[in-house]
């Protein structure tokens, strides 16, 4: 207790009687809010501006909602499917994938799938917009032959009996008769009946019937159903013989006299007119990447980047005539040191000139400097091009002092050496600026305190000279890169495109999913 | 003089106070001289009569495909009215990204009173694609840059021929056309190009063909380009859109010849993009039957060599609007210039367009 | 300059003129390109290219049809509008945040500092076709995409590492002793903001400012993802125009900026030496 009270009279006190160590530790809190208020705006307008944006397309760079979302049967049966069986898929797969393009197809969705999954086979672009074309005719001839059974299998209304529940039938009609277009059409209900004894044309049915109402606004009581409906009643009726007369519901007269039809019905599997449509849908190796690829999320943009693909033994490199990436990482690096180079040999000498002239002519010479860097990027491309082509400035006054031939023009546009020309010129200004400014503070004094101790011309500037530079140098080789990096993705002169525009078009636009 | 200085400054706040009510309307075109003639022959004189409505332009149509999807993506199209090459309409149109519509609703009917429908016949290749122009891409060359002695180039295989013409040429940073080209150039005959093409080996064969030059072309995006490596002499011959050679040869005259021979002929038009706000739509609506009608559409050709897109317009194809030159002899459509024409399959191209895009990136860095 | 000290020898001597040679040659690549566009500019023809007329110094191979277009065509006055209210927004933005931002930086206890450096720097590190293409969707869902202050923030947060960096460096050589003794002297912060700090700083601030000026006033790659067609800027507009029609009315354009360069650039030099003669300093 003692031994406390001494301790406390011991420790110092502000003069408000507070502990010291409190107390600064409360002027150190309030400086540290301090520092971080000043710095809030900014960081919130950075995070929010500029880091959302950039972890938005960090998370799209890995979806692929699209494959599920588009063809949510096919990928469930496509599961149980073992894709190094050597065998395409079974019928069921087929069927599923009828029912997912047909509705696709509709709902226009079927060729951006096919873009997709272009990225990852090239080839499957062709295959979905194709196919995408043809396949409300698959089924048609089951179609037919129901018909030929019976007329009111291609009666609108015999549908809706058959599949839809009383409720929606009356919620249909009670809208149909008000006619108000602002009130929304009634989603479609299936009736229990149907979904029990029918499972596979139930589902079908209200993806058409979904589709009738959302895209082209009609009702389904007005509209026959596709061909693929047809075809996935005569799967139902085929597979399970007792269907029909379990089911109870309306109708089911008509789907008993069908049941005792079908199986001398004319027959083709979904499997045939899917390769009869375009028989690369035989192919194991498109099957191979449908089902790769067909999880919500997916590394197959980053594989790609680096020209890799994923493949049954795991992944791989493309084949030798597919790869661009790497090569375009590759010539965009050494472009990149080059440059870098180039410009540090050319601004080097300029800083250095500016730095030991009088203020006075150095300012001068100054705006030889600022005045190109000011001058928009894009102006001094073009200026490039007008210099630099054959029949340009400089070739004519090459061909005129007669150091080329006027057959023998030299080709300095529309490849690396346009390129490096270019963008040294570009980058210049940001290397001899910085420069400047570090050479300014290197006081001439140590360079002669250094000869004046002995040393030599190159050791004085080695020892002396250089590592002052160095120190302040970091700041200007990570602004000319930095400059690098963003300058790539303009417009420049050069035929071997920079990494950022190798594709037509707008490449990241096109590419993200 | 007091009055006159209130009087502007009243015009002067009339027109601003306009300026920020005008409806904006932006429509993506190719620039150039050929957006310069939809200026004047639809946009300029529909301003006049619809001042509240500011017309934007956006030269984009070469990546209209992209941006749409990507806009579609985004969920905010930006675009009112876009034009587009057939092929591109199509495939827009089958990603739902291009409206619908009902040509003889739309469309202002031909004056003697032909439904529009009939009156474009079968240029409407797709449910979305409102045809404005029949235009086709062909080789230009300079006579006084070719080699002494060589014989002025008559095939288009002259481009692949680069011991008669040696230097460079121009073509077009895609593989429409080319490969058409460049197989038809290999001896495979015009009517089997696509059948051959659908095939793999048939697509490396036309590779293995551009091969052959690759070294000696310089590749375009912008149809401006060629005329102007032209000009400059950096190039022998190339390819563009016939308007523009007809721009560098009649508005410029510059020493061109035009070599039409397998000249391949296409379509260019509106769409629509899909989900237009309801304001907006019935905007793009009227302007579209205004520009789209019998008068505007052969206006369009006193400033430029294409071919009007109605039969209706054909007979009123008159002179250049500046020059007074006749246009019907620079027409693509002009026998003299259509002895050996090579129809370009639409429908192929929007269904091989993405693989072929693919091969030929690849083909091009390698 | 031509006193060259007598002791000096002779590789000395050609040393020292021969790095004035290389020096000067360097310049001059610094500088020819731009101005070879001046005389283009004045081309007859609508390509851009030397004619023979033009070589010949025949009148009737150059005109003034370029400037004409660019003084009347409603496309380019609308990207010169655009570009004179972009740019100005961007630039206060970005200035008044980026300073409040490198001064707290500056203070002596900041916690993370390294790691929010790295934020606020990383608009200047990432590739602009990457920020672009981010932007562009972000921006969409939030629906600024193809507004005029989308296009602001999308500049203003490009040009902040620029003010933040070149602020920081004034700061480094501030005396912190200053604010203390202006406190001390009753100075409320603002007061001292104002009155001390700034002053000081205002050279690193105005640099900083210049920077992101010239950044969004030159920016094209983000402009083109973020902006629409009614928000086009003059780079925007030269960038189709290099790319659809390559007309020399961006010749015109591009000396007429570097016109106004030379003349704000030569302003600026001589008010530096009257505010020295002023100041009674004698020029360096």
């Amino acid at each position: 207790m003692s031994d406390t009270t001494t301790n406390t009279a011991e420790k110092l006190t502000t003069s408000d009687g507070k502990p010291l160590k409190a107390s600064l530790a409360k002027a150190l809190r309030r400086q540290k809010m301090r520092a971080l208020l000043l710095i809030a705006p900014l960081l919130l307008f950075v995070l929010i501006s500029f880091a959302a944006p950039i972890v938005d397309m960090l998370f799209r760079s890995v979806q692929n909602e699209i494959v599920p979302e588009t063809l949510p049967r096919t990928v469930t049966v496509l599961e149980s499917w073992d894709e190094s069986s050597g065998e395409i898929p079974s019928d069921v797969v087929f069927s599923a994938l009828r029912d997912d393009l047909v509705i696709a197809a509709e709902r226009k969705r079927h060729t951006r799938l096919g873009s997709r999954l272009n990225y990852e086979m090239t080839g499957m672009s062709s295959l979905f917009r194709k196919t995408g074309r043809r396949v409300d005719d698959f089924g048609e001839i089951f179609t037919e032959q129901f018909e030929n059974l019976n007329e009111a299998w291609v009666e609108p209304a015999t549908w809706v009996s058959l599949m839809a529940s009383e409720d929606w039938v009356a919620a249909q009609s009670k809208w149909a008769a008000a006619g108000d277009d602002a009130v929304p059409q009634p989603a479609f209900v299936l009736s229990e009946a149907a979904k029990q004894a029918l499972p596979r044309t139930a589902d079908i049915y209200s993806g058409f019937a979904d589709v009738i109402r959302t895209e082209d606004g009609d009702s389904p009581t007005q509209e026959e159903p596709w061909n693929p409906v047809y075809a996935a009643l005569y799967d139902d009726l085929i597979e399970n013989p007792d269907a029909a007369s379990s089911y109870s519901g309306a109708m089911a007269e008509l789907l008993l006299t069908a049941a005792e039809a079908v199986p001398s019905f004319e027959a083709l599997t979904a499997r045939e007119e899917f390769i009869d449509a375009d028989e690369d849908w035989g192919s194991l190796a498109v099957w191979q990447t449908l089902d790769r690829y067909s999880g919500r999320y997916t590394d197959g943009y980053y594989l790609a980047a680096l020209d890799a693909q994923r493949t049954a033994d795991g992944i791989e490199m493309v084949p030798e005539g597919q790869r661009i990436y790497l090569l375009l990482f590759m010539r965009t690096l050494i472009l990149s040191v080059v440059i870098t180079c180039s410009c540090l040999l050319l601004g080097y000498p300029v800083a250095f000139l500016l730095s030991h002239l009088p203020l006075r002519s150095a300012n001068l010479l100054m705006i030889l400097v600022l005045l190109p860097f000011w001058t928009s990027l894009l102006v001094r491309t073009s200026a490039w091009k007008v210099l630099l082509q054959q029949q340009g400035v400089i070739n004519d006054m090459l061909v005129f002092i007669g150091l080329v031939s006027d057959d023998g023009r030299l080709a300095l546009i529309n490849n690396a050496t346009g390129t490096v020309i270019a963008m040294t010129h570009i980058l210049l200004p940001f290397m001899i600026l910085p420069l400047y400014s570090v050479m300014k503070t290197i006081s001439p004094t140590y360079v002669r305190a250094a000869k004046s101790l002995g040393a030599t011309d190159w050791t004085a500037f080695w020892r002396i000279y250089f590592r002052s530079l160095c120190r302040g140098s970091a700041r200007v080789l990570f602004w000319s890169s930095s400059c690098r990096s963003a300058t790539t993705s303009r417009p420049n002169l050069s035929a071997v495109p920079p990494v950022s525009s190798s594709r037509t078009g707008s490449p990241t636009t096109s590419r993200v999913p | 003089m007091k009055t006159k200085s209130i009087i502007l400054a009243l015009a002067a706040s009339l027109a601003t106070s306009t300026a920020a009510y005008a409806e904006e309307m932006t429509i993506v075109s190719w620039g150039g001289a050929y957006q310069a003639s939809q200026k004047s022959a639809y946009t300029d004189p529909y301003m006049e009569m619809n001042p509240d409505i500011e017309v934007v332009w956006d030269r984009s149509s070469n990546e209209a495909v992209a941006k749409l999807r990507a806009m579609n993506e985004a969920g905010n199209v930006t675009w009112d009215l876009v034009d587009v090459v057939a092929a591109d309409a199509m495939r827009l149109c089958d990603e739902g990204l291009a409206m619908e519509y009902d040509p003889d609703e739309m469309l202002a009917p031909a004056p003697d009173g032909t439904p529009a429908s009939e009156d474009f016949g079968d240029l409407i290749v797709s449910d979305c694609f409102i045809p404005q122009i029949v235009y086709s891409t062909t080789a230009a060359y300079r006579p006084d840059l070719l080699p002494e002695g060589a014989p002025a180039p008559e095939s288009i295989c002259a481009m692949f021929d680069t011991e008669t013409y040696p230097g460079k040429r121009a073509l077009e940073k895609r593989p429409i056309n080319n490969v058409e080209w460049a197989l038809i150039c290999d001896g495979v005959a015009k009517e089997d190009v696509y059948d051959v093409l659908e095939t793999e080996e048939g697509q490396d064969r036309a590779f293995a063909k551009l091969d052959t030059i690759k070294d000696d072309v310089i590749w375009w995006s912008a149809a401006a380009e060629p005329p102007q490596l032209l000009a400059d002499g950096e190039i022998v011959m190339g390819s563009s859109y016939n308007g523009r050679w007809f721009s560098a040869i009649v508005e410029e005259n510059q020493p061109f010849k035009m070599l039409w021979d397998a000249q391949v002929f296409d379509l260019d038009g509106w769409i629509i993009p899909a989900g237009l706000p309801e304001d907006r739509l019935a905007m793009v609506k009227d302007f579209v039957k205004y520009a789209t009608d019998t008068q505007r559409l052969a206006d369009q050709a006193a400033y430029i060599s294409y071919g009007p897109a109605r039969n209706s317009s054909a007979p009123l194809v008159g002179k250049h609007a500046e020059l007074g030159v006749d246009m019907g002899p620079h027409m693509p459509t002009a026998p003299e210039n259509s002895k050996n024409v090579f129809v370009y399959n639409y429908e192929w191209w929007a269904d091989y367009r993405d693989d072929l895009d693919a091969k030929f990136q690849a083909w091009l860095v390698q | 300059m031509a006193q060259l000290p007598p002791y000096m020898t002779t590789p000395q001597r050609v040393w020292y003129y021969g790095f004035r040679v290389i020096c000067g040659l360097i310049f001059f690549f610094l500088i020819f390109p731009i101005m070879v566009i001046i005389p283009l500019s004045f081309n007859a023809t609508d390509f851009f290219t030397f004619t023979p007329e033009m070589l010949a110094f025949d009148p009737a191979g150059y005109s003034f049809k370029h400037y004409h277009d660019f003084f009347t065509n409603p496309d380019w006055q609308q990207a010169l509008r655009n570009s004179v209210m972009i740019a100005p927004a961007a630039t206060l933005l970005a200035t008044s945040f980026g300073t409040l931002a490198a001064i707290g930086l500056s203070q002596s206890h900041v916690p993370y500092r390294g790691a929010i450096m790295a934020i606020l720097i990383s608009p200047m590190i990432v590739p602009l076709i990457i920020s672009a293409a981010g932007m562009y969707f972000f921006y969409s869902r939030i629906g600024i995409q193809g507004t005029y202050w989308g296009v602001v923030l999308a500049h203003a947060v490009l040009g902040t590492p620029f003010v933040i960096i070149t602020v920081t460096a004034t700061l480094v050589g501030f005396d912190q002793s200053l604010e203390r003794a202006a406190a001390s002297l009753g100075a409320n912060p603002v007061t001292t903001f104002f009155k001390v700090q700034m002053p000081l700083i205002l050279p690193g601030v105005i640099s900083g400012a210049l920077f992101a000026f010239i950044t969004s006033f030159d920016e094209v790659v983000v402009v083109l993802f973020v902006g629409s067609a009614s928000q086009k800027t003059l780079p925007w507009q030269m960038f189709t125009g290099l790319r659809e029609q390559i007309s020399p009315t961006i010749l015109a354009v591009a000396s007429i900026l570097v016109t106004l360069s030379v003349i704000l650039l030569t302003v600026l030099e001589l008010m530096r030496r009257r505010s020295e003669k002023q100041r009674g300093l004698t020029p360096g």
